[in-house]
């Protein structure tokens, strides 16, 4: 496995615009870390477009391609065909887009793109919400959730749905590579992406990046609630290659769900039983997985 | 650290463009300023690697935190095995 020391001190992302204590940010810096200057990277609509590349802001340095909200990975297939009559297949086409962009919107250009089996490197950086434009659900939003478009109040409309498991869909797709990774986990997630580009073919990477604007919590707990996520058993770290599902982290003793759920504003409405549901759910999927 | 363009031409421009542009000193976002004690820090790097801004630096003995473009949130204070670094609030 990666270790720090190793790891080049080059910044590829500085400068943005994004809140303090993003976790989206930590996750592209990272990736940029292992990719290396040799990329070109496609962003779609999304608080990582609007915090590090809108003019004349240009926090990232590496050639950045903008592109509309559903459309990453079919821009990512237009610069690897591109690319390639131009002989330079050396340079790493990544894509990024948030949990709206890929599993709502861009889910069935990213399907193409992984069913074509072009060869490109896509994260998907999941704050569980559309953060950009204000907190409103998508698929990934998980139960219990308040978001904009999950009020709580009287009517207790808290997202009542569990989240679109990628990695599956994914591995549905016989995809080379794909990883369910998270950013307070960096030699894990670091690797993941160094395996992903060395991949030829598609490589799908999933990864927990909390949100302090929209969970509602301190700019300084994001990476620790990221490990909580994994702590407790919430977010299964996970790898689908050669034709296999493997879980590549097992919590011997989990931590309680209600640690995690307690932590956030987004659950503040969140009757005790609910919570225990919650945990139910996590033992039974720990139990059906071991 | 950074490029902060001096005129129109040396802005961006298009759906495509080369990197390395930011125009703003987020520093000034901070209302608590991460303070490093180079005696407790024991170089291993956590927050160097999960700062979001990238303004920490590695070093021979430790790390050294630089402020243009830190905005205080506080992650690299809450992440430190041995708390040596101290969140004070800007004066
Ligand atoms: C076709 C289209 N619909 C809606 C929007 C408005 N919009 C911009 S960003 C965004 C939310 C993005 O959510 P996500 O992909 O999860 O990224 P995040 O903002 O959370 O980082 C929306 C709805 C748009 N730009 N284009
Ligand atoms: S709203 Fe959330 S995801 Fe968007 S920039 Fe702020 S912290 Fe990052
Ligand atoms: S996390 Fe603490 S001990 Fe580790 S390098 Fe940073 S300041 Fe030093
Ligand atoms: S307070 Fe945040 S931005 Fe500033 S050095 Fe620490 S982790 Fe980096
Ligand atoms: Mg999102």
């Amino acid at each position: 496995m990666i270790k720090l020391q190793d790891i080049t001190e080059e910044e590829l992302l500085y400068g943005s615009l994004a809140c303090a204590g993003c976790g989206g940010i930590i996750a592209l810096r990272m990736a940029l870390k292992v990719l290396g200057k040799n990329t070109v990277l496609v962003l779609p609509a999304g608080c990582l477009m609007a915090t590090c590349g809108f003019f004349p802001q240009m926090a990232v340095n590496v050639p950045l391609v903008s592109t509309a909200f559903p459309s990453t990975p079919s821009t990512v297939s237009g610069l690897v065909a591109g690319l390639k009559v131009k002989g330079k297949e050396d340079i790493t086409v990544l894509g990024v887009a948030g949990d709206g962009g890929t599993a709502d919107i861009g889910l069935q250009a990213l399907s193409g793109s992984v069913e074509r089996g072009e060869n490109f490197v896509y994260i998907c950086y999941d704050n569980e919400a559309y953060m950009n434009t204000g907190g409103q659900r998508s698929s990934e939003t998980p139960y219990g959730a308040w978001t904009t478009t999950t009020p709580v109040g009287r009517n207790k409309m808290w997202e009542d749905k569990p989240k679109k498991d990628l990695l599956r869909i994914l591995a549905a797709h016989n995809i080379p590579y794909a990883a369910r990774t998270s950013i307070s986990h960096p030699r894990e997630y670091m690797d993941s992406v160094r395996k992903a580009k060395e991949t030829k073919g598609p490589a799908v990477i999933h990864v927990l990046a909390p949100c302090p604007s929209g969970w509602g919590t301190d700019t300084s707990k994001t990476v620790e609630l990221a490990r909580l996520a994994v702590e407790t058993g919430i977010w299964e770290m996970a790898e689908y290659e050669n034709g296999k599902y493997k879980v590549t982290k097992i919590i011997k003793n989990r931590k309680p769900v209600k640690e995690y759920i307690k932590a956030q504003g987004r659950y503040r409405h969140l009757p005790d039983e609910e919570i225990e549901k919650m945990q139910k759910q996590v033992d039974e999927y720990w139990k059906a997985m071991s | 650290m950074g490029f902060i363009p001096n005129k129109l031409s040396d802005l961006p421009a298009g759906a495509a463009f080369e990197g390395g542009h930011p125009t703003t000193h987020t520093g000034n976002w901070r209302i608590f300023k991460p303070v490093l004690n180079k005696d407790k820090c024991r170089n291993c790097l956590l927050c160097w690697i999960f700062c979001p801004e990238a303004v920490i630096k590695k070093g021979s003995d430790n790390v050294e935190i630089t402020y243009d473009f830190c905005k205080g949130c506080g992650i690299c204070a809450n992440e430190c095995p041995t708390k040596a670094i101290e969140m004070v609030k800007e004066g």
